[in-house]
């Protein structure tokens, strides 16, 4: 069980905070809804992809309504309310079926659903009671394998090292970094790498990396330094931003390391190498 | 990064000021080196996260108590001082501060005062006010003695000089006292204390700041490590305390709590060195301590951030700085960067308060939003989202009315129009649908250069099929409806 768990001494300058969760999970259902996020929709769309074929293997129905955009966070961080209301609005239409989950392969997205909703309609009592009913039933995509539908992997890769790169919405809003530990615990073939300052953010932040391009540079230069020092051959996270920032950054500095999103990962792994046939 | 040029001309350019500290391999090496130390330090000092957490909780209360009973309490603050034999004076602004404590030195013929560490007379910007007048003002703090030495000014609130490493300090003691170069820690801390014990004995006034005030008691808390704190406020024959008017808190059995999560939060600490609770001047029996004392509370702001209930909550502050200590940006830029007296993500959301928004535009943005300030804060200040707030002020009309001073600064029609436009093509499906479709097929004609973003990533490319267009796909081919 150490596996699952962040040292015992914990190492502040290392690894993510320990966190206990206390969220009440549901039965497997028989049906959800992916929202599948706007970073994954455009740049990771194989990653949605991955988490809808991984959720039908629970034999669960995946439906995806069409209408479906962006949760509305950019604009939220930003300091744009009205215009991150207006999104929110749409999304909150969109995903109101009552009773039906809504999975979502990202930390930071789910955490707006799940918290930053609520301050955008406080004002607006009957959307919020709508709001506390979206918040009740979001799910991050690697809590809803692990704590819903209570998957068992079975590894049919190679041996392999990689690192997780767990994102700050992750750890500090979602409580769900512990979650993608222990599905990757499940694949026996799997090591998984610590890295240097482990539980620091990536410097993504949203629009934060473009209005300070030079610390978020800093701060993602560092990262993916530790993730290449962590001997791992590649990084995985449950975060379309931090893959974008992280990969990007790679890609600049001409390095070969990579990191992809945890859904294709674990696709990949309980398929074998012919995972990218499957479908 | 020793510039000594007023915050305000410094203000308006913290990226530049960012860019300049991370080509400083030095310095960054050295706020590296330190925070992660400290990091641990608290960490360890915090062995058991249920506790950690209840006392956090406990804080907070405590905190929101004192709070929303401000007014009464320093009306009971007052009325109990004065008994005690201490004077309050009031200072709505740093001038007003000022004016009151050069008055009360002015009355006694003071020419020299020694300080211990004080955040306030930092606002305040006491030493410089107080050297135009003709009076030394030296600081005592070993941390600010340094920065002192060196026309700096603080870079972190509880260690003033973690800025610089010991072979930095011994070439200032060099340079300024011509004192041999040593790496020793302890034979550079004995350079400061043979200066200062004489300035001690010599000083006219001792002037200190005020971790907690309390109100039932009229007591004034003042924790420190150096023993510069105790001297301060009891060799000179005048004590001038200054602090901001949020320290007040109802009683004694408060205290205990919040010191206690200051000094684990602050330095891993389970508590300081020493302990002052300053009640009066020396009584006709006693043998030593100071012959007046008197209290400067300063507003500088803090009733504007107390008008606004999200933002009071900026007042919890009890200054431990572990906000800095665990922040990915301070660790990085330093505290010279945020141009300002309070840096790091406490600094972001209190300085607006005291100098205005258009003074500090770029603060509320220089933030990833990562989270570890609001999960490290002692008195749960929920940091991040009062960065969020204040942004939704820095973008506001600046005709509008202002809730925060300065608001309105980064208001700009283009960046508007921008966010309209988002949310134009988020809140229509089927324009959303369409860009999808163009981006992706339009894939080669991505432009390789996209601003700031390809300064330090390579340019991102669309998927040659959206998400939204492989569902559709997948979800028919197995029968399930895409609605």
């Amino acid at each position: 069980m150490s596996e699952l768990f962040y040292d015992a001494a914990p190492n502040a300058t290392r690894v993510a905070p320990e966190r206990e969760t206390d969220r009440h999970y549901p039965d497997k259902p028989e049906a959800v809804t992916l929202f599948g996020t706007c970073v994954v929709d455009l740049f990771f769309p194989e990653a949605g992809l991955d988490a809808i074929r991984l959720l039908e293997r629970e034999g669960i129905r995946v439906n995806f309504p069409q209408a479906q955009s962006c949760c509305g966070q950019p604009a939220w961080t930003s300091g744009y309310r009205n215009e991150a209301r207006a999104v929110a609005r749409a999304q909150l239409e969109v995903l109101d079926r009552p009773g039906l989950p809504v999975v979502v392969p990202s930390g930071s997205c789910a955490g707006m659903f799940r918290h930053h909703y609520r301050a955008l309609f406080a004002d607006e009592p009957d959307t919020l009671k709508r709001v506390e009913a979206l918040a009740e039933r979001t799910f991050e995509l690697t809590e809803f394998l692990l704590k819903v539908c209570r998957v068992q992997l079975s590894d049919q890769g190679e041996p392999s090292q990689i690192a997780l790169h767990t994102s700050c919405s992750a750890r500090r809003e979602m409580n769900t970094h512990l979650h993608a530990r222990e599905l990757l615990g499940q694949l026996d073939k799997v090591e998984r790498v610590d890295h240097d300052h482990e539980s620091e953010c990536c410097g993504f932040g949203g629009t934060f990396s473009v209005r300070m391009p030079e610390v978020s540079g800093a701060m993602v230069n560092d990262k993916t330094r530790s993730l290449i020092d962590s001997g791992a051959v590649e990084m995985v996270t449950a975060d379309g931003g931090c893959l974008m920032n992280i990969n990007g950054s790679l890609e600049k500095q001409r390095e070969a390391f990579r990191g992809r999103h945890l859904a294709s990962f674990l696709w990949e792994r309980i398929n074998g190498s012919a995972a990218g046939e499957v479908a | 990064m020793s510039q000594r040029i007023p915050a305000t001309e410094l203000s308006a350019n913290f990226r530049g000021r960012a860019g300049e500290a991370l080509a400083d391999g030095q310095l960054s090496s050295n706020f590296r080196t330190a925070m992660d130390s400290l990091m641990q330090k608290r960490a360890n000092a915090f062995p058991d996260a249920d506790e950690r957490e209840g006392l956090r909780e406990l804080g907070n209360r405590i905190k929101a108590r004192s709070l929303s009973k401000l007014p009464d309490l320093l009306e009971q603050l007052e009325q109990k001082l004065t008994e005690n034999g201490v004077k309050v004076h009031w200072a709505e602004t740093v001038e007003e501060a000022n004016t009151l404590v050069h008055n009360i030195i002015e009355a006694r013929k003071g020419r020299q005062v020694v300080k211990g560490k004080s955040m306030v007379s930092e606002e305040m910007e006491m030493n410089d006010y107080l050297a135009e007048r003709g009076i030394e003002c030296l600081e005592s703090d070993m941390g600010e003695y340094i920065v002192q030495l060196d026309g700096e000014k603080p870079s972190h609130i509880i260690m003033p000089a973690i800025h610089k490493n010991a072979r930095q300090v011994s070439k200032l003691f060099h340079d300024k006292l011509g004192e041999p170069e040593t790496e020793d820690v302890n034979q550079l801390i004995q350079v400061g204390r043979r200066t200062l014990r004489q300035k001690f004995m010599e000083a006219d006034v001792g002037v200190s700041g005020v971790n907690f005030a309390i109100a039932e008691t009229g007591t004034l808390l003042l924790v420190e490590n150096e023993g510069n704190g105790r001297m301060s406020t009891t060799v000179p024959p005048v004590h001038i305390a200054v602090t901001g008017i949020e320290k007040v808190v109802a009683n004694l059995r408060d205290v205990v709590p919040l010191v206690s999560l200051l000094t684990r939060s602050a330095l891993g600490q389970p508590i300081t060195t020493y302990v002052n609770l300053i009640s009066g001047p020396r009584q006709p029996d006693e043998l030593d301590g100071p012959e007046e004392v008197h209290l400067v509370l300063l507003d500088n702001g803090r009733s504007g951030a107390f008008a606004d209930a999200q933002m009071r909550q900026t007042l919890n502050c009890i200054r431990c700085g572990a906000c800095m200590n665990h922040c990915p940006v301070y660790t990085r830029v330093g505290g010279h960067t945020y141009g300002e007296v309070y840096p790091g993500p406490i600094g972001k959301i209190i300085t607006p308060h005291m100098a205005g928004l258009h003074n500090v535009p770029d603060h509320p943005s220089a933030s990833s939003l990562c989270g570890a300030c609001g999960d490290v804060c002692p008195v749960k200040i929920p940091i991040p989202e009062l960065l969020q707030r204040l942004r939704q002020e820095n973008v506001k009309n600046p005709e509008e009315p202002q809730l925060v001073k300065g608001g309105g600064a980064k208001f700009s029609r283009k960046e508007r129009w921008i966010w309209r436009s988002w949310q134009m093509l988020n809140t229509r499906p089927g324009l959303y649908r369409l860009f999808l479709w163009a981006a992706t097929r339009m894939r080669a004609l991505a432009p390789s250069n996209v601003g700031p973003w390809t300064e330090n990533h390579s340019a991102p490319v669309p998927a040659r099929r959206s998400l939204h267009d492989l569902a559709a796909a997948h979800l028919d081919s197995s029968g399930e409806t895409s609605s």
